[in-house]
């Protein structure tokens, strides 16, 4: 199971607590699916409020690891000051760093995502950056203090699976101790099971999840192809080869003309 | 004093940032705060003097991906 910043994670899946139908759906999403972690973010709070209590209530009570966020954050100085609001409220130093380069995309900004990683790392906190599969920006966000990286799979809630598996390969032979996290675009439990199966150690999402017509089976279902997925990389999958090759043996074939 | 709090415009007495949240009714709540940008630990809230049309953000757990 993978171990982030020294902790042990009790499942390689992580699911983000957005966008579900009720809070007790989401709550039925992560026991069904013995989640590891939960993402969360912070938003306004109202004076008549009571909302942040009562979500930070259910998210204690789903006794699992807490991964605050700086989604939304398009600067440097907006990223650093909302991991340090959440450090407070959530009483941890992770944080999942998202700088994003672009509002249609949700490309991560890598310029601004080594700068903001290297300020929160000095400063304590322990960053899971939500990057490309660039090989380049990885070891930049490495140098920076990083000891977890986020590559995404395809842009958030697109859904459509892993978009350049070659370089995610590569990513993954580039640098195989650093434990790495597919974090966004995932849309079908398939698209997990590759991610395993090329050797990631986890993988986050959200969607997927919560906007299935059943989100606590979607959840058991990409807790399956996790396990699947992450058992078949340990069990050293064939190569595959362009021609066909008998699986029966040939020899002791009858001869029947 | 007016002052923005959470974009919205308020109008506080307190000079800290402490006695607006208690004015604005945020006592006991759970939350984060900034003062135009920059964190304000809970424990610096009382000593974070306010002025004259400042930004004030008050932020609290939420769902995320």
């Amino acid at each position: 199971m993978p171990v982030f910043y020294g902790t042990d994670i009790a499942s390689s899946l992580m699911l983000g607590t957005a966008q579900y139908p009720s809070p007790k759906v989401l709550a039925d999403a992560f026991r069904r699916s013995g989640a590891g972690v939960a993402t969360v973010s912070l938003r306004r709070e109202s004076a008549a409020g009571g909302a942040g209590r009562a979500f930070g209530d259910l998210i204690r009570g789903l006794g699992v690891p807490v991964l605050p966020n700086t989604a939304g954050c398009h600067s440097v100085r907006d990223a650093v000051t909302t991991a340090h609001m959440a450090r407070e409220v959530f009483g941890t130093d992770w944080i999942k760093l998202e700088v994003i380069g672009h509002p249609d995309t949700l490309q991560p900004d890598p310029f601004g995502l080594v700068e903001a990683a290297r300020i929160l790392a000095a400063d304590g906190f322990k960053v899971f950056p939500y990057t490309t599969e660039d090989g380049v920006l990885a070891g930049r966000l490495l140098d920076a203090g990083c000891r977890v990286l986020m590559p995404w799979g395809a842009p958030i809630g697109t859904g459509r699976g892993l978009a350049n598996p070659y370089a995610l390969r590569t990513l993954r032979a580039q640098f195989p101790d650093v434990p790495m996290v597919i974090d966004a675009g995932l849309g079908l439990p398939s698209h997990a099971a590759q991610a395993m199966e090329l050797g990631f150690d986890a993988v986050l999402l959200n969607t997927a999840v919560a906007k299935a017509g059943d989100p606590a089976a979607m959840a058991e279902a990409f807790a399956l192809a996790v396990r699947a997925g992450r058992l078949a990389h340990g069990a050293d999958p064939m190569e595959p080869r362009d021609m066909a090759a008998p699986s029966t043996p040939v020899l002791g074939l009858a001869v029947l003309e | 004093m007016n002052i923005i709090v959470n974009g919205e415009p308020r109008q506080v007495t307190a000079p800290d940032l402490a006695g607006a949240l208690a004015e604005l009714g945020y006592g006991g709540a759970r939350v984060a705060t900034a003062v135009n940008g920059a964190f304000v630990p809970a424990g610096a809230r009382a000593g974070q003097a306010l002025a004259e049309g400042d930004r004030v953000e008050v932020l609290a757990p939420r769902q995320g991906g």
